[in-house]
């Protein structure tokens, strides 16, 4: 068995196998991966004796459950009104300026990818964005590529 | 009217949460409900169907199992008082919900947590485990688990978060049967915004009175805002219903205020010369807390295209008015913009939108049209030119 | 159960219904068309094309008729101005998003979505074009299915998950991206499909049809150094007349009469390989009863009919470890196909190579097993070119040919001769009632114990069927079935056929034999078949089918003269080395994953 196996399988037996349990699986699979591979599509659609098609149709309704590979870390910063009034076009171009990639792309080192996302809920402190789970309201242009560059001194 | 704004604390008021619990388990679950009818509390989500009447409806089905549902999958801009409910009081949720499986016999709960909140995870997870020891004490049998959402607005609505957590397409049900009848997996479900929680526990500590009276005859009670935009006080504050729009701006704004969006993107926007006709609350305009704030300086076609980009995207994609209306409504705009489709295609689009909110399946298309009829009416010259 | 009766009122108009009606049916019984594009029979509630809108006296918002349920005191009104607005509204964005090039396509005639337009006279171009930009999906012989023509309706995802327990379909995506798509967005024939094509039968616009090679086979009928011969599957000749307007009806004269218009050489029946099917089969299935019940083998039971191929790609991909239960016999289809280019080709004096061998089918799968690399039993690819009975509806169209008018023909001769055992293989039940009326003469030298030949009990639309004959008074070589009861079922429908399957595979059923036919009732509801399709549709085919058999001068397979000569002449016996050969084959498991 496969790393990702293995785990679809573990997380198969904390859940349970039916298809109430598809979100955690595929979500811990999210929090390992950054990204549900078709190899783990395949290995969940077994493990709950659900069709592949029916694994990809709900995982490609979250915009969190991406299908396409992603960085280590995954940055997303909210382009919903308040933090587009309040500038998150420069914010995100310091990152791509920082991480010579475009919206949507990975860095070459698979460290990084750059996404927008919708409303983050921190309206009053935009802008504001995630990177994995962790949150960074009022970020300027400056404030984020010194979180970026802290993320790259860790690793 | 009263122009004064009136700040209000019972959301984050600490209270000895297990006293009430204690105290409203000796009571029945007619008496509980019936001061939650009596108070006149009101979803807080946004639709502001009445609580107690929902609980009603959920105590008086049959079944071998039926739930609470805490939706706190808050996605509407502009809206995050229920991150600031859970961040600072979530022991309070964690009771209303308790209080909720009492009034109408569920034993399990949930808490549908956004993606975009997963952060809150751990320290969620520790009060609940505290919580529950806590439950033991009492001899309450309930239970509380905690569902991810992963990063879409229209599980915000009651069947498709349901549809979510059963771990599918979150995709809107036909109502009826509406979740009181067959909500999680089948079963009763009383399906409950944070705050409404909060404000539940807080009546049954309180008894109806003092929150019946405030507000007004159809908006009863207080509600926390979220306030963001233009404003040089942007943030969390609970207020008491039913105050003009006049007195809000006059309280947050930054003195240049030329328009408000009340309720978020599915919300209205009220230009300055209605201000004061404005009330906040059912009989005027309804939230769920979200009140952005624009100045002069802000275009209103830039607002609208970002309300209008963000419904193309989140809307779930089932119906046809939805998905294919906002779809309509954002590229008309900017085709009105660039000139390639003439003024009086927004009149069109405003026939649209009425199909839109008359004919789709779910509240997300049915409140998509709001913010594009409202700035339309109020500001067409800056969507055309 | 009595149940308690609603009383409401449309178009104020009093009804009284049972609880749980939608205000769709309750309009129908009060004859009131509500216009609808994802509801269908067949499938459950959708409510999301709403287009079936209605407004409700008290109710701002306007519920769809085809999932609300009716309530006491109720008034509703199917045709308001507000209704109207709205559905033309509604219709009008379903173009915006849809490939309205209706000129060019397939579907024209036949499209619901190009039906709403026309009663509700909407404009063209009212909104922006936001169709999707994509690629038609070829990549199947069966199915074509190009996204630009979808609306998104879903009958084909509820059908190929409820219906068929096939799931190769699914919605993807949300929002403006939201799609009907596979997994991983890959190619139809890469994935679990079995190319059944019910999506097709039940899909409102030309979204999902079947790949179609009209122009191919008037290319081959019209070269003159081809020789084209055409066969014509049993559940066609009761369908064909719905391409015209005539409703389910028995053709069988037209049929052949048309297709001789159409200028192919020789009009020939696969009724013939039905009954030869028969043999085979038959044969094959006393053969493993013989070496489990006296030689104690270790053989596959129950055996399990291989006519449907789409059956037999779902066996490969979902239950690839009971393919050895699976009859070797190849489909009727498959089995003219070599006989077509060697024994036929021999008497009439043909090179094979110049042969062209054409196939009328109510099936999409069909297409597919043509293709499949065991197809070429003859040297030559076996079956040239497989068309729908739509298809074929279509070129007698093209032709000018009056069906309706149509004097009955004959088949040619050989390979035109068949049974009333021949033709029931269109509807459910049918092989096994074919096979039972051969087997239980062969082994007990008396007809079935049934009136009239008529064996009831595996007729009819239950979706899984059982039935029990008790075997007595056998003739001497058969002595070991004495006293056995022949135990059998029959599934329509690939999630009766799962069903099914999951009892054998866990022992909970015991059968002998088992009959599967992937479309819900059988061949008669075939992916390939004239549309629309529901029950009501498939129960006059139906009907249409046993009455042709009552009307056939030979009602058993053995009987069949043709049959005789083949085997005298040519195969000698069935299951003999020839009959290896050409008529059967073998699976191989398929991905399910």
């Amino acid at each position: 068995m496969t790393n990702i196996e293995e785990l679809v399988k573990e997380q198969a037996e904390v859940h349970g196998k039916e298809r109430k349990n598809l979100m955690p699986i595929l979500q811990a699979v999210l929090r390992s991966e950054r990204y549900i591979s078709e190899e783990a599509m395949v290995a969940i659609a077994k493990e709950l004796d659900i069709s592949t098609a029916d694994v990809y149709g709900t995982a490609s309704f979250y915009t969190f459950m991406d299908t396409k590979p992603k960085g280590k870390n995954v940055i997303r910063v909210c382009k919903t009104i308040t933090c587009h009034m309040k500038g998150k076009d420069a914010v995100i171009g310091a990152l791509e300026d920082l991480l010579k990639i475009k919206l949507g792309e990975n860095t070459s080192d698979g460290k990084f990818s750059l996404l927008q996302a919708n409303c983050l809920g921190w309206c009053h402190k935009g802008p504001v964005m995630l990177i994995n789970d962790e949150v960074y309201p009022e970020v300027t242009p400056e404030s984020a590529v010194e979180v970026i560059q802290e993320y790259l001194k860790q690793k | 009217m009263d122009n004064k704004i009136k700040k209000v604390d019972l959301i984050f008021e600490k209270v000895d949460y297990l006293d009430i619990l204690e105290k409203s388990f000796k009571r029945t679950q007619d008496e509980i409900i019936l001061d939650v009818i009596d108070s006149g509390l009101r979803g807080r989500g946004g639709a502001g169907f009445p609580t107690g009447l929902k609980w009603k409806f959920a105590k008086n089905e049959e079944a071998d199992q039926k739930y609470v549902i805490c939706n706190a999958d808050e996605g509407e801009p502009g809206t995050f008082k229920d991150r600031e409910i859970l961040t600072q009081s979530p022991e309070k949720v964690l009771a209303g919900m308790a209080l909720c499986g009492m009034a109408t016999g569920a034993s399990k709960g949930y808490i549908y947590l956004r993606g975009e909140y997963n952060f809150l995870l751990p320290s969620l997870s520790a009060t609940i485990n505290k919580f529950h020891e806590d439950l033991k004490e009492l001899n309450f049998d309930f239970t509380i688990e905690i569902n991810s959402g992963s990063g879409a607005y229209v599980c915000g609505e009651e069947t498709a978060l349901m549809e979510s957590m059963e771990g599918k397409r979150g995709e809107p049900r036909n109502k009826p049967p509406f979740p009181t009848s067959s909500g999680y997996l089948g079963k009763p479900t009383s399906i409950n915004n944070v705050e409404t929680l909060v404000f539940a526990l807080m009546i049954a500590k309180e008894g109806p009175t003092k929150f019946k009276e405030m507000g007004t005859f159809d908006s009863r009670g207080s509600k926390v805002f979220s306030v963001s935009g233009d404003t040089p006080t942007a943030g969390i504050f609970e207020l008491e219903l039913g105050m003009s729009l006049e007195n809000f701006v006059n309280e947050f704004g930054d003195g240049d205020t030329k328009a408000v969006q009340i309720g978020g993107a599915a919300g209205f926007c009220v230009s300055r010369k209605d201000f004061k006709d404005t009330v906040i609350g059912f009989e005027g305009i309804p939230t769920g807390g979200s009140m952005m704030l624009f100045n002069s300086t802000r275009s209103m076609f830039n607002i609208l295209k970002d309300y209008l980009e963000f419904f193309e995207e989140e809307s779930c994609g089932q119906c046809t008015p939805c998905r294919v209306g906002c779809q309509q409504l954002l590229k008309g705009i900017e085709a009105v913009k660039k000139g390639v489709k003439p003024p009086a295609y927004l009149d069109e689009l405003q026939k649209l939108s009425e199909t839109m909110k008359l004919a789709s399946k779910c509240g997300l298309g049915q409140s998509a049209p709001n913010p594009f009829n409202s700035i339309i009416n109020n500001f067409r010259e800056e969507i055309i030119y | 159960m009595s149940k308690y009766k609603v009383s409401l009122k449309i178009n104020n108009l009093p009804v009284s219904v049972d609880e749980g009606t939608t205000i769709l049916e309750a309009a129908r019984q009060l004859n009131f068309k509500i216009p609808t594009l994802c509801h269908h029979d067949d499938l459950c509630v959708a409510g999301n094309c709403r287009v079936c809108v209605v407004e409700q006296e008290g109710s701002r918002a306007l519920p769809a008729a085809c999932a609300t349920p009716v309530s006491e005191g109720m008034e509703i009104r199917t045709n308001s101005m507000k209704v109207r607005q709205a559905r033309k509204n509604i219709i009008e964005l379903l173009l915006s998003e849809h490939n309205a090039d209706c000129t060019k396509c397939f579907k024209s005639g036949y499209c619901e979505l190009q039906e709403a337009a026309n009663e509700y006279r909407t404009g063209d171009h009212v909104y922006l074009d936001v169709r999707s930009q994509n690629e038609v999906d070829i990549s199947s012989p069966s199915i074509e299915k190009d996204d630009s023509k979808c609306i998104r309706c879903q009958r084909c995802v509820r059908t190929c998950t409820q219906l068929q327990s096939v799931s190769a379909l699914a919605v993807t995506h949300k929002g403006k991206d939201m799609k009907i798509s596979t997994f991983l967005d890959k190619p139809m024939n890469d994935v679990v499909c079995t190319n059944c094509g019910q999506c097709i039968n039940r899909c409102p616009t030309a979204s999902l049809v079947e790949r179609n090679y009209i122009d191919q086979v008037f290319d081959a009928i019209y070269d003159p150094k081809k020789f084209v011969v055409v066969q014509t599957a049993p559940a066609t000749r009761v369908a064909i007349s719905e391409e015209f307007g005539l409703g389910p009806n028995r053709s069988t004269g037209k049929l052949v009469s048309a297709l001789r218009r159409l200028g192919f050489d020789k009009v020939l029946d696969t009724d013939f390989t039905a009954d030869l099917t028969i043999m085979e089969e038959g044969t094959e299935l006393l053969t493993r009863l013989k070496e489990a019940l006296v030689d104690g083998k270790d053989v596959a039971l129950p055996m399990m009919t291989s006519c449907s191929p789409g059956w037999i790609k779902f066996q490969e991909h979902i239950f690839p470890d009971m393919l050895d239960n699976l009859s070797t016999c190849k489909s009727p289809q498959q089995m003219f196909g070599p006989l077509a280019k060697t024994y036929y080709a021999e008497k009439i004096n043909k090179n094979p190579a110049e042969m062209v061998v054409v196939s009328i089918m109510p099936c999409t799968a069909k297409k597919y097993e043509a293709d499949r690399p065991e197809m070429r039993g003859s040297g030559y690819k076996d079956v040239d070119f497989v068309l729908t009975t739509r298809e074929l509806g279509r070129m007698i169209h093209q032709a000018g040919i009056e069906f309706d008018k149509l004097d009955d023909e004959k088949y040619d001769s050989i390979l035109g001769e068949s049974t009333g055992a021949a033709v029931i293989f269109g509807a459910t039940g049918g092989v096994m009632e074919a096979a039972l009326r051969t087997a239980y003469e062969i082994v007990t030298g008396r007809e079935v114990p049934f009136a009239n030949l008529n064996i009831k009990p595996v007729r009819g639309m239950e979706g899984i069927k059982e039935a029990a004959v008790k075997i007595k008074d056998v003739k001497p070589e058969w002595s070991f079935l004495e006293g056995v009861e022949l135990k059998t079922a029959i599934a329509h429908g690939l999630t009766n056929a799962k069903k099914l399957m999951e009892k054998v595979r866990d022992g909970s059923a015991n059968y002998h034999f088992i009959e599967v036919m992937a479309c819900p009732s059988g061949c008669i509801g075939g992916g390939g078949q004239p549309i629309p399709t529901n029950m009501e549709i498939r129960k006059k085919r139906a009907a249409a089918i046993y009455e042709e058999d009552e009307k056939m001068a030979v009602r058993k397979s053995h009987e069949n003269p043709e049959i005789t000569a083949i085997y005298e002449s040519f195969l000698h016996n069935p299951g003999g080395h020839r009959s290896h050969d050409l008529l059967h084959t073998h699976y191989s498991p398929k991905k399910r994953y």
